[in-house]
């Protein structure tokens, strides 16, 4: 709790640094490139930005720590409410998204595991190393072309407006994109980590006293294997957030990610810090949540 | 794994000639090797291989199939794409290569401090590190081009600077390790300096897992490379880039797929080769590592 709290200060700290390096004026930026030296005055101190580093620092991490963001250049409106819009469209599909990584890579993996050497493990795994290496923009392309255009079984467009169902069709094949990279890694994980646990010692106890493989798979090694699995899940909240503005720009979907691009390209500084800010923290808790399903995954484990 | 490290330890970095030996003798490593040095030939002799100006722009001729004129077609300003995805091997290999570079260095001298000096510096390069640990690949690398701008300089800091923690993190791991050794401890009774032992001594038994590691990194830094590019963060246009020209095409997709999607395979092609590539790298340097992807 105490560490996952600094590593928040130490990011914002980062953070703050970083947009501050920027070479280029903000409040030019802001103005385009029309203005009196009185307007740049009035606009640079609404910003703060006449005030010296420091101070403006203390004054982002009063700001931080209250949850005041600061206001988008682009949109004049407080950088949290135009996160809190688009939110929901990208949770949709960061869940979606993990739903499906969960449900086609670990039962992959064991496959693989299970018939380790086997044409069944090549096949797995070549496919696992085929979706690691294909760019997210160019499998959702190829489906939107497919699926969307010559099918016309998916919208092309947008996050679906009616009913459930047209929510449910407009998240496939972005969820598909999504999910495919983080269902080959977690594959993998699963296939070495079991890998790993079934040469070992309780395994061939669990063999010899006459349990069935079935027996062995299921009641011994999975549950020993668990853990780099839960890992690699935390881990991998991160990158389906970041994954997610190529996959929202591809299906012409809402969202946050989509967001941080617009905001990136028009040089929007507030909407920029405060949208990362927000995914660190996401990233951080949904990481804590992690260690503290490690306990329930393994009671060996403990947290004072 | 004690037993089984210090049996796989014993043929552990045993000379180039051996490495290669067993690179070769790998179909996916010489698959890979095959790619990567496909890749290269065509980056370096772009001017040459190319048929047609990537840039120049041909009106009369837009959005053409693929023919024996034009090999892949041509885009929406007519201009041939073959000759614009030869071009666009040099920014995905420059960025690819050159990213994974600058974090090795980086995250190899942070590594190498805090895990021989140990004690505050240790402390706090570990606080750093988590952090950047918590940024995924793509948003510290989305986030240094914000700052930087988009340009094939920002995008090769940026991606540079995502991948460091986790060569700080295998480095400082492997010097706990090795600090431990007599061979360090005899480096310094005769007197070596830090800066000297971790140069000379440390750092050539610890180069195999960071060779390793820097391997698989590229075919990542390549895809982010790729989707920076992509979403208009990388070198601006003309600069012909796979990511770029990916993105161009999807205003034509349905009248003129390939546009989109011979860059799009170039892509995949490229990242698929630089992965077999360090999976057999780590295989043949370093065979405890295996199964850790």
């Amino acid at each position: 709790m105490g560490a996952s709290l600094l590593t928040v200060v130490v990011g914002a700290t980062f953070i703050f640094l970083m947009v501050h390096l920027m070479p280029g004026d903000p409040v030019a930026a802001l103005l385009r490139d029309q203005f009196s030296q009185e307007t740049y005055a009035v606009v640079s101190a609404r910003l703060g930005l006449d005030q010296p580093l420091g101070a403006q620092y203390l004054r982002f991490m009063r700001n931080v720590a209250t949850g005041r963001l600061g206001t988008s250049f682009r949109s004049e409106r407080p950088v949290g409410q135009v996160v809190a819009e688009q939110f929901p469209y990208t949770l949709q599909l960061a869940t979606a998204a993990t739903v499906l990584a969960v449900a086609l890579g670990v039962p992959l993996g064991i496959v693989a595991a299970v018939h380790r050497g086997r044409p069944a493990d090549y096949l797995t795994m070549g496919g696992a190393l085929i979706a690691i290496c294909t760019p997210s923009f160019v499998l959702g392309l190829g489906l939107l072309l497919v699926f969307s255009f010559q099918l016309g079984w998916f919208p092309t467009i947008g996050a679906g407006g009616g009913g459930p169902g047209d929510t449910l069709r407009a998240l496939t094949l972005p969820a598909v994109v999504l999910g495919l990279r983080s269902a080959a890694v977690l594959s993998r994980i699963a296939r070495s980590s079991l890998l790993n646990v079934l040469h070992l010692d309780f395994v061939r106890t669990a063999r010899a006293k006459g349990a069935t493989d079935r027996a062995v798979l299921y009641r011994h090694a999975l549950r020993n294997a668990v853990l780099p699995v839960i890992t690699m899940l935390g881990l991998n909240v991160g990158h389906l957030l970041a994954g997610t503005a190529i996959v929202e720009i591809v299906f012409s979907r809402p969202g946050v990610g989509k967001l941080l691009v617009d905001a990136v390209l028009s040089r929007d500084l507030p909407q920029i810090q405060g949208t990362l800010l927000i995914f660190l923290v996401i990233v951080i808790v949904v990481n804590m949540l992690v260690d503290l399903a490690y306990s329930a995954a393994d009671p060996r484990i403990h947290y004072a | 794994m004690g037993a089984f490290a210090a049996v796989m330890s014993a043929g552990l970095w045993s000379g180039p000639r051996e490495v290669i030996r067993r690179l070769t003798r790998s179909g996916g490593a010489l698959f890979g090797l095959a790619v990567m040095s496909g890749v290269l030939a065509v980056a370096l002799l772009a001017p040459v291989l190319a048929p047609y100006d990537p840039v120049r722009q041909d009106l009369l001729n837009q959005n053409l199939q693929p023919s024996a004129l034009h090999w892949f077609g041509t885009d929406r300003l007519g201009r041939d794409i073959f000759s614009r995805v030869l071009w666009g091997a040099r920014p995905s290999l420059v960025t690819g290569v050159g990213a994974v570079l600058v974090g090795a260095v980086q995250g190899s001298v942070l590594g190498l401090l805090a895990g021989y000096y140990g004690g505050w510096v240790d402390g706090l390069l570990a606080r750093l590190v988590d952090t950047l640990m918590a940024f995924p690949l793509y948003l510290s690398a989305i986030f240094v081009v914000a700052v930087l701008g988009p340009s094939q300089l920002g995008v090769v800091l940026a991606v540079g600077i995502a991948v460091t923690p986790a060569f700080a993190r295998l480095a400082r791991g492997q010097v706990l390790e090795e600090r431990e050794k007599e061979y360090v401890l005899a480096a310094r009774a005769i007197g070596g300096a830090g800066a000297r032992v971790i140069v000379s001594h440390i750092l050539p038994n610890i180069v195999a897992p960071l060779l390793v590691l820097a391997s698989l990194n590229i075919g990542d830094a390549i895809l982010v490379e790729a989707g920076l590019s992509f979403l208009g963060l990388g070198p601006p246009p003309p600069t012909p880039s796979w990511g770029l020209m990916v993105n161009d095409g999807i205003v034509v997709l349905t009248r003129a797929p390939w546009v989109s999607l011979c860059p799009g395979v170039a892509v995949a092609l490229l990242v698929f080769g630089s992965n077999l590539l360090g999976d057999g790298l780590r295989d043949a340097l370093d065979p405890r590592l295996r199964g850790q992807g």
